[in-house]
């Protein structure tokens, strides 16, 4: 993490930092560390129940039900999470059919044709970075951290009403490729976890780009 | 022939072209893209797969430059 926050005065770095200016810039570092406290803040969030649920039946094997509500709960909230996670790459309305058809042109001139193809099948676009591996939806990214295990998801959009489906993922794509610490700066954290508990989350199509993303981020 | 392009609701639209050999049309991208700037777009070139920078006078040399609006956490 850079002892200070971020600047668009840095050559190269995304003018939209200057909206954030009190944020650290991402870094592997920074991002490690966000990865830590959703862990702890899960544990926090869950352990009490499950500790409460096996106090219960300890004591009173009559309170069966009310443990069984409380191991619910200790289910549900991480569940919860991961599903407002899986809602930023959640597909959104299409505008005209020749707005949309152009605006896949240019992404289509901006990707590699393997990227294409997913993109064709899942609405997601796959691109690589030095923080791992990047899936762009339109109004959102999930960011598979190197290894496979973690995935970050990032509600970051062009505030741009009306834009196609295709124009709304250039953007992103564009100012990931300007400054990847920096997009992962601008972008807000909705949630990071498992993998496989946000795989559950997702529509059928994107959970083959999640796939596809985690198998670019695993270990070689 | 290089494209000055924006994205719009219209998927996009080319603003200027021009050839590095042509200044009158490389004046006229050149203008195009300040009054482009001056309502807020950012322009973007592309380097290839994986690679993009930003700019803020127009690359002569580039293919394509292409415009965008700002970005924000949501």
């Amino acid at each position: 993490m850079s002892a200070t926050g971020p600047t668009s005065e840095t050559v190269g770095a995304l003018p939209e930092l200057g909206s954030v200016y009190w944020r650290p810039l991402a870094s592997q570092r920074s991002l490690a560390r966000a990865d830590r406290l959703w862990t702890l803040s899960t544990a926090a969030h869950t352990l009490p129940f499950i500790a409460a649920a096996g106090l219960l039946v300890a004591l009173k094997p009559v309170t069966l039900p009310v443990a069984l509500v409380a191991l619910a709960h200790a289910w549900i909230i991480p569940e919860l999470y991961a599903a407002r996670g899986a809602n930023v790459v959640r597909p959104r309305p299409r505008t005209g059919h020749d707005a949309e058809r152009r605006a896949l042109g240019l992404l289509g001139d901006l990707v590699g044709h393997q990227a294409r193809e997913l993109h064709a099948k899942t609405g997601l676009v796959l691109e690589r970075g030095r923080l791992g591996v990047w899936l762009l939806g339109e109004a959102g990214a999930l960011l598979v951290r190197p290894g496979s295990r973690r995935v970050h998801c990032y509600c970051v959009k062009v505030s741009e009403p009306g834009l196609p489906s295709g124009d709304r993922i250039a953007h992103l794509l564009l100012a990931l490729r300007a400054d990847e610490a920096g997009f992962a700066t601008v972008a807000n954290l909705a949630f990071s976890g498992a993998c496989w508990r946000l795989r559950r989350r997702l529509q059928g199509a994107q959970r083959e780009g999640l796939k596809a993303a985690a198998r670019a981020a695993a270990p070689r | 022939m290089s494209r000055l392009i924006r994205m719009d609701q219209t998927g996009h639209t080319t603003l200027a072209e021009w050839s590095a050999e042509d200044p009158v049309a490389v004046q006229a991208a050149e203008s195009a893209l300040r009054a482009e700037l001056e309502l807020g777009y950012f322009a973007v070139v592309t380097q290839g797969e994986g690679n993009a920078e930003q700019v803020r006078e127009l690359p002569v040399d580039a293919p394509l430059v292409i415009l965008r609006r700002p970005i924000a956490g949501g």
